[in-house]
């Protein structure tokens, strides 16, 4: 046996005994609350419902209007929160339910999607004691047209989260030109006095004003890196365009119902120990060593959701991916296995017929799975831009399934049949399949 | 030795067949939307004595609610379906009590917006054309060895085509019929299709690649032949295997799954068939220049030269 099989023997052991160690035992390490991440439709979350205060809104808009682009700004901050594929719909007139798939802090994404977001500014004045007092309203201006103008979060271009010179965390912000424009009158108009900075209608700070600032600035206060990202996030979704109030919490089971997604499990089972049947009985002793490297495949893909759960979420695309990704992981171990019949056929060694086999079928698993890569990538990217969310989890996950594919039936199907042809454990050519 | 290329013409005709079909039926009875993209009517049941949830959705199936999402809040029910009006509501949940012998004890209803925005799905076709464009280019660079490299990655697409037209028809009549209903699973389900077509053509593609290498004939129609032939044991195999896991799905599998694993199971069979008896054959076609003649092949036209 060769130096490099013996090395890509033990390497493959590696993995897989790191990759069962991750996941065993099977129920408080794999499913448990450190386990997979799974999605609303195969395992539940929360559901909130929150009540809109359509009194409030501007008067330029129609309620129905102004709960569309709620749902689309409360859609875009559940999306930056890393939540995989939430479900948002709007109930009644001028409620809002919400599904998110179980996470950790759920009150951190209740405040995250419920907070309107305003930002504002607002000027000092002496009350009747001549005590210095912040105004009831946002600070105004006059706009590019003449015309006197909010200066509210509606004009940034971007907000991002950044430390300051103690590391405390900090959002920086940057004005579009109208709000520049705004932004400069208000600060050349309050130089060298107090400008509060108000969020969601409390004063986050009151920083004296030291310049005349046109298209930038920051907002300090006592925040938490957590309440840094979460401003940010809802500075960059736009204010809500009314207030919300959270009228109802409750856990809900997967939308694909418990007892349903229990049943389809059983059967997958049942349809893989099919396969790894049909694969050991057509195939025999490549197709034993081929139900091997399927099983490190499933336990390594598993592995992988198990350990990046933080960013992975299993969902129904997901599993439609995980079943198109093992069909290939399948299709390329028959790919070489038939060329390896061939090959014996043809009156070759085992040894040499096993390299050809691999060989041969080499174009055919790499061409299809890298058509298949790019396919993904641009789902990927365009499932993103287009707010197709599960268009991406799909694309994803039949990435890295693709990619361990190849990775089975290339490295872990060959090292393991080169071990067996080359320490001549089994010679006969009928355990390979072929009739002699 | 068995002849495909050679009756080319009558896989040709029944593609052609089912998928005037498919476009037809798309065209006239378009594909039934579910709750997912229309919105409809939301409702919080509690039943007393408690009553188990494939029960309960198999009785909205039974009273003409097929599509009812039934999701557990611990002990309520909380149930999205098809818009209906207040007398709907009244005898549904009539029904419902009498045929679970169970009372309603708790209620609540609501209209509710669709959950996936109308252009989810029409982005997702979007970004599929465009990944259809790309996965072209990089077949024809892959067969760039070949004569005209961008028929390969041509007609890989168009048995692309023909694989994703088939699913949406076969839905699309379904739902006519059979009052069957797309929800975002249908898109997820579509994408695996479109997954799976293209890795069985390239496969198929491949094996008269190397056979054109080896130059084994002159006529490209043999070539074309005895690859499929080559690959034949392959392609049934790869597709048998993958119909052990879908079918048990489709058996055994919960009752909510079923519309996705329906189209994983038409699709498979559309792409295993497109990949032997539509690709090839094209490209076949496409290089004889026989354009001319799939008119004149049709059964009660003239006989071909």
């Amino acid at each position: 046996m060769t130096r490099k099989n013996f090395s890509l023997l033990i390497f493959i052991l590696i993995l897989f005994g790191f990759a069962l160690w991750s996941i065993v035992p099977f129920n408080t390490k794999l499913l448990g609350p450190d386990g997979l991440r799974l999605g609303l439709d195969l395992k539940g979350g929360s559901q909130l419902l929150y009540e809109a205060d359509l009194s409030k809104k501007s008067s330029s808009i129609t309620d129905e209007e102004a709960m569309a682009a709620v749902i689309m700004k409360i859609q875009r901050r559940v999306n930056e929160y890393g939540v995989a594929e939430p479900m948002i719909q709007k109930e009644g007139t001028d409620r809002i339910l919400v599904q998110l798939p179980g996470i950790k802090d759920i009150s951190r994404a209740i405040n995250l999607i419920g907070e309107t977001g305003m930002l504002y500014f607002a000027e000092q004045e002496f009350d009747e004691d001549g005590n210095p007092v912040f105004k009831d309203e946002p600070a105004k201006a006059i706009n590019k047209d003449g015309n006197e103008e909010e200066l509210t979060g509606k004009y940034l271009k971007r907000a991002w989260q950044d430390l300051g010179a103690y590391n405390e965390p900090l959002v920086r912000f940057e004005w579009d030109s109208e709000g520049a424009h705004l932004f400069e009158q208000i600060t050349e108009r309050n130089l060298h006095k107090q400008l509060a900075i108000l969020v969601d209608e409390k004063v986050i700070s009151a920083p004296v004003v030291q310049a005349i600032i046109s298209d930038s600035g920051q907002i300090t206060g006592s925040f938490t890196l957590d309440e840094v990202e979460d401003l940010v996030t809802q500075l960059n979704s736009g204010a809500l365009d009314v207030p919300l109030a959270l009228i109802d919490q409750r856990d809900v089971d997967a939308t694909l119902g418990a007892d349903s997604v229990r049943k389809s499990i059983l059967a997958a089972e049942i349809g893989l120990i099919l396969l790894l049947l049909f694969m050991f009985l057509y195939y025999r002793l490549p197709g034993l060593v081929a139900c091997v490297s399927l099983g490190i495949y499933g336990i390594v893909l598993l592995a992988i959701f198990k350990l990046f759960h933080a960013n992975l979420t299993l969902t129904l695309p997901g599993i439609a991916a995980a079943i198109l990704s093992l069909g290939m992981a399948v299709d390329a171990n028959i790919l070489i296995f038939e060329r390896v019949k061939e090959e014996l056929r043809d009156g070759r060694t085992l040894g040499a017929a096993v390299e050809a086999g691999f060989n041969r079928a080499w174009p055919a698993i790499r061409d299809s799975n890298i058509t298949t890569f790019i396919a993904c990538i641009i789902l990927f990217w365009l499932g993103g831009t287009f707010g197709a969310f599960m268009v991406r989890g799909f694309a994803l996950t039949l990435f890295i399934g693709v990619a361990l594919s190849m990775f089975t039936a290339i490295v872990v199907t060959r090292t393991f049949l080169r071990f067996i042809v080359n320490t001549r454990l089994v010679v006969n050519p009928t355990a390979y399949g072929v009739k002699t | 030795m068995i002849d495909f290329v050679g009756k080319k013409k009558w896989f040709f005709l029944l593609s052609a067949l089912v998928i005037i079909i498919a476009i037809t039926s798309l065209a006239a009875f378009k594909l039934r939307p579910g709750v997912d993209f229309t919105g409809g009517t939301s409702m919080t049941l509690r039943f007393t004595p408690q009553v188990e949830q494939e029960q309960l959705r198999q009785e909205f199936t039974n009273l003409g609610h097929p599509e009812a999402i039934v999701q557990m809040s611990g002990g309520d029910f909380l149930v999205r379906l098809k818009e209906i009006s207040p007398q709907e509501r009244e005898s549904l949940t009539e029904g419902l009590e009498t045929s679970l012998g169970s009372e309603i004890i708790a209620r609540d209803y609501n209209t509710i917006s669709a959950s996936i925005a109308a252009n989810t799905a029409r982005n997702a076709g979007i970004a599929v054309m465009i990944a259809a464009v790309a996965m072209l280019f990089y077949i024809a660079w892959a067969f760039r060895r070949m004569p005209k490299p961008f028929r390969w990655g041509a007609c890989a697409i168009i048995a692309l085509v023909h694989d994703v037209l088939i699913v949406m028809g076969i839905f699309s009549i379904l739902g006519r019929m059979a009052n069957v209903e797309v929800s975002a699973m249908f898109i997820t389900g579509l994408l695996a299709v479109v997954g799976y077509s293209i890795n069985n053509t390239v496969v198929a593609f491949d094996r008269i690649r190397e056979n054109m290498v080896k130059g084994i004939n002159s006529d490209f129609a043999v070539t074309v032949n005895s690859s499929l032939l080559e690959t034949l044991a392959r392609s049934l195999n790869t597709s048998l295997t993958t119909l052990c896991v879908i079918l048990a799905l489709f058996l055994f599998g919960g009752s909510t799954i079923h519309l996705f694993v329906a189209v994983l199971l038409v699709g498979l069979l559309s792409g295993t068939y497109s990949s032997l008896f539509i690709a090839g054959p094209l490209m076949v076609t496409w290089e004889k220049g026989e354009w001319g003649q799939l008119f004149s092949w049709v059964p009660f036209g003239k006989k071909p030269v």
